[in-house]
């Protein structure tokens, strides 16, 4: 088995009352492609925030890219890329000046900014685009945008927290076209994702249901397991019995 | 939503008590070459009256500098043989100037004031003040709480209320539910209305505890009746979320919304209604341009009627005004409604 | 350093951007400079006489041409009844009505004499004590003419007043300076909430916070443009004010701009705690409102603060702005030195530690 980039131990978050996340624990491994699956509610988010150095674990540990969640978040910022589930480019600045800010704000020099905007404009096709305001794209080509800019300073790790919802089934093919992409380059990636066609492209996936991992594997040996014909049908059974409506 | 309500209320609690433009406490010093009888007697009366402070005895050459510090505004300067002047004075030979005050007018109120007190305060004042019988109408006690109890639910009402409705309609624009409901068999009417109801409850909420906290707090008189101060209220209060559906529709983002609705709207309402600067004294134009400032004549209605005693319709005209800018606003409203629809 | 030039260019180019927003930095506190001060008036003048002359003598008529000639007091009329005069009273068309009573000129030396009644619409206190004061002076000193008396034997007629720091008794003067501190509160106070909890809303602000940017550099690049703003404004402002209103701050500008940037620094600093508690536009926008009424109407901007009760003025002591109003009037009006006013800097010091520390503390990147 290759590196782990990302670890976690009994990791759980309280809020007040509420287990939002309740003592999970897994591994994930350099160039894997991570899918985070569960229903709304079932804690997701709440665990990526506290991968991402946004949000204190109440208690357990984890290390993402070698740093520790709860005392090195500034460090593994430098680490990792994010894209949230809603868009969060600045629509009022173009494309260009988009992936300068966050270039920048990632500390990449002058020279380096000027070079990897044109790779990455290049690579999406947006070359003629580079003046347009962000605000005025529509939505598939803005969530190809953002994950470009989450990848402009190659990070080891990219958390993708539902990058497709609300995106055509086309748009949804090339984006995952960019995370295979991104993935063969040795980028981990880790994507929460409500479609569960979507869940078949991952190397391995992990299934949350009221805060907990219900089950982990890769998409072929959960359906084994489950006796299932879709990753869909997996997901309905561990649902099923959910204690958290949607 | 409860902050929404407690803003208004604490902010009348306070300004009820402490806008007041009543002059006292004023810091006087004195400048004497010599301290006799005559000049101590002087002294004396300005001393034990209430709106003035005695500072104390100070040379002239400090003069400027405990003015220019603000530790005294006023000084009271006696000439040299002042007791000698006094007598020539009484037997009714001319005499120059005696007492000169310096006064710190930067803050011009104040300087009037205190010379006004001064003036009536000097003796051989008496036998003047003799000759008049003085009312002071509708608020023998002189409170400016009276005076600024309107202005200041003016001000609080159209703010609050206007706030309130366009930032929650802007909202549901930006999040992209507006357009769902515009989208709806209902009629556009209907959601603008629907959408204000609740805002209006919540204002109701308010005015009461308001006129409660004007009434029992702050002892303002409600003569006039509280049906009619209170209907009144309601009326602007309509026209204020009005204003805020109005300010809705111009504006595109919340943030817009916010800044014309309480900043922008802010500085007009304050220094045009007449709620701290009266409106008689403004250049002739801004006299006019006043007449379009809703928060003017509700406060002039409710200055009649909770302070003078004035019935509704006494107030008949403010009354209409204020009603025909609602419709207005309601009527440009559903109209900028209607065009986005089509 | 290059992340936060770059971060300080994102913030200016979005304001450009805004359709809204440079308008306003720059209309504004000009159209505020230029109408304001022609409103903000307190000056008891034009005071509305109305005479009820049951008396109809010379004394009588001798009074009310005193009273027109008054540049303080305006005629209305003169009724033979007090209920009609009453009536316009009520109505506000006139501020004080003077009864002169029946044999006035006739029984005036004798003490017994009926006395001459004035009423006044108190509504405004300030207005009836002053306008009031006004007709006493006015009526007396005709009196005292048509008694023929020769020489001036009442004290009050030989005093003199100087008025000093304001001779001409200009209301402007005093409230210009105050004008630019409220458009300092306005712009200084809402707009740097306002773009923080716009990132928040927009999730552009989380997005911000799973990168390594330090939270100082983006605090720093948030507030800086309103800074610059805010002196920005604060020339603009004296420059009309010394153009439009000739009142050149009369103490070292130095000064003014000193107090200027701490007082700015405590506002943008205020803003950005508030905003930082805050999650909706709504919210925020209410506490500011909630602040912003109480830092105008309560720090001795409008109306001053020995007027207030006890308890109030003790509240003012821990209002910012109490202290820059004190320093901007004082340096502009009397040209008050730093030393005099050591006391009122000192203050805004603290505040300025105070908040920004407060600022700084509150805006977490991981909750």
């Amino acid at each position: 088995m290759s590196k782990t980039v990302i670890s976690v131990r009994n990791l759980t978050k309280r809020f007040g009352n509420f287990t939002a996340v309740n003592n999970i624990s897994f591994d994930v491994y350099r160039g894997e492609i991570f899918g985070f699956l569960g229903a709304n509610g079932a804690g997701k988010t709440t665990a990526m925030r506290m991968l991402c150095g946004l949000s204190y674990p109440t208690s357990g540990s984890g290390t993402v890219a070698g740093f520790d969640i709860t005392r090195e978040g500034e460090m593994i910022k430098r680490h990792i890329g994010y894209m949230s589930q809603r868009f969060s480019l600045y629509n009022d600045l173009t494309v260009g000046e988009n992936i300068k800010l966050f270039a920048a704000i990632y500390g990449l020099s002058k020279q380096n900014t000027g070079k990897r905007t044109d790779e990455l404009l290049d690579r999406l096709n947006f070359s003629s685009e580079r003046n347009t305001l962000v605000g005025s794209l529509p939505l598939g080509w803005k969530q190809k945008l953002a994950f470009a800019i989450a990848t402009v300073h190659r990070p080891e790790v990219v958390f993708l927290d539902e990058p497709t919802s609300g995106v055509d089934p086309i748009t949804r093919r090339q984006f995952w076209e960019m995370i295979y992409e991104a993935a063969e380059g040795g980028t981990t990636i880790f994507v929460t994702t409500h479609y569960m066609d979507e869940a078949e492209y991952c190397s391995r996936v992990s299934i949350m249901v009221d805060g907990e991992v219900r089950a982990l594997d890769t998409p072929a040996r959960l359906q084994q397991q489950f006796a299932a014909e879709s990753m869909n049908e997996v997901f309905r059974t561990l649902a099923r019995d959910a204690e958290r409506g949607e | 939503m409860l902050i929404v309500m407690l803003i208004p209320v604490i902010l009348m609690v306070m300004f009820g008590f402490a806008i007041s433009t009543e002059v006292n406490n004023i810091n006087i010093a004195v400048v004497a070459p010599e301290r006799t009888g005559a000049v101590k007697d002087v002294v004396g009366r300005i001393a034990h009256n209430d709106y003035f402070t005695f500072y104390g005895y100070i040379d002239q050459d400090q003069i400027d500098k405990k003015l220019r510090s603000g530790k005294v505004s006023v000084v009271a300067v006696f000439a040299s043989n002042f007791d000698r002047r006094m007598e020539q004075i009484s037997a009714g030979l001319p005499s120059k100037p005696v007492i000169q005050f310096i006064v710190d007018a930067s803050n011009v109120n104040t300087a009037s004031a205190s010379i006004a007190y001064l003036q009536s305060i000097l003796p051989g004042t008496a036998s003047q003040q003799a000759m008049f019988e003085t009312r002071m109408l509708f608020n023998p006690q002189m409170k400016s709480a009276y005076n600024f109890v309107p202005g200041i639910m003016g001000l609080i009402f159209i703010l609050v209320c206007a706030i309130m409705t366009s930032v929650s309609i802007v909202r549901e624009k930006e999040v992209g539910t507006m357009e769902v409901l515009l989208v709806s068999p209902v009629r556009p009417v209907k959601i603008v209305f629907a959408k204000m109801i609740p805002y209006f409850v919540i204002s109701c909420v308010i005015l009461v505890m308001i006129l409660l906290l004007a009434h029992y707090l702050l002892d303002v008189p409600m003569s006039g009746g509280v049906w009619g101060i209170f209907s009144l209220s309601l009326l602007y209060l309509f026209l204020s979320l009005s204003l805020g559906l109005l300010i809705s529709t111009v504006t595109k983002t919340q943030v817009a919304a916010l800044l014309i609705s309480a900043m922008v709207m802010l500085v007009p309402v304050l220094l045009l209604s007449g709620i701290i600067f009266p409106i008689e004294n403004f250049p002739k134009f801004f006299e006019l341009l006043s007449n379009i400032i809703p928060a003017r004549w509700y406060i002039a209605a409710i200055r009649k009627m909770m302070i003078q005693g004035a019935a509704l319709a006494a107030v008949w005209k403010e009354g209409t005004v204020l009603l025909g800018m609602t419709a207005v606003f309601i009527g440009v409203s559903l109209k900028k409604f209607n065009d986005k629809l089509e | 350093m290059r992340t936060f030039i770059v971060l300080l260019q994102k913030e200016f180019t979005q304001i450009r951007r805004n359709s809204f927003l440079p308008k306003l930095i720059v209309a504004f506190p000009v159209i505020v400079m230029l109408i304001a001060p022609l409103l903000m008036t307190m000056d008891v003048r034009n005071v509305n006489v109305a005479i009820v002359d049951l008396d109809r003598s010379t004394t009588s008529h001798r009074i009310v041409s005193h009273i027109k000639a008054s540049e303080y007091l305006s005629f209305v009329g003169a009724t033979a009844e007090f209920d009609l005069a009453l009536r316009d009273l009520e109505k506000g068309k006139v501020d004080v009505i003077v009864q002169i009573p029946n044999y006035f000129e006739r029984d005036m030396a004798v003490a017994t004499a009926e006395k001459i009644s004035i009423t006044a619409n108190a509504v405004n206190a300030i207005k009836a004590l002053i306008g009031t004061q006004y007709l006493v002076q006015t009526i007396a000193r005709t009196v005292v003419e048509l008694r023929g008396e020769k020489s001036p034997n009442q004290l009050s007629e030989l005093v003199t007043v100087q008025n000093r720091f304001n001779p001409t008794l200009n209301y402007r003067h005093y409230m210009i300076p105050a004008l630019m501190i409220m458009i300092f509160i306005l712009m200084c106070g809402f707009l740097p909430a306002l773009s923080i909890v716009g990132e928040k809303e927009t999730g552009t602000m989380e997005q911000i916070n799973v990168t390594p940017v330090s939270r100082l550099t983006f605090i720093l690049s948030k507030l800086l443009p309103y800074w610059i703003t805010g002196i920005f404004v604060l020339t603009m402002a004296m420059i009309v004010a010394h153009l439009v209103y000739g009142l050149i701050p009369v103490g070292s500008v130095g000064l003014i701009y000193f107090g200027a940037v701490l007082f700015i620094l405590i506002i943008s600093g205020f803003s950005l705690t508030v905003a930082n508690f805050s999650d909706t536009m709504q919210q925020t926008m209410f506490v500011m409102f909630f602040f912003i009424m109480i830092f105008m109407l309560m720090s001795g901007l409008l109306t001053p603060i020995d007027s207030m009760p006890a308890w109030a003025q003790k509240i003012t002591f821990i209002l910012p702005p109490r202290y820059f109003v004190d320093i901007l009037r004082s340096v502009y009006l009397k040209g008050t030195s730093f030393a005099e006013q050591w006391y009122n800097f000192a203050a805004l010091g603290v505040f300025t530690v105070i908040f920004n520390i407060l600022a700084a503390v509150t805006y977490r990147k991981q909750a």
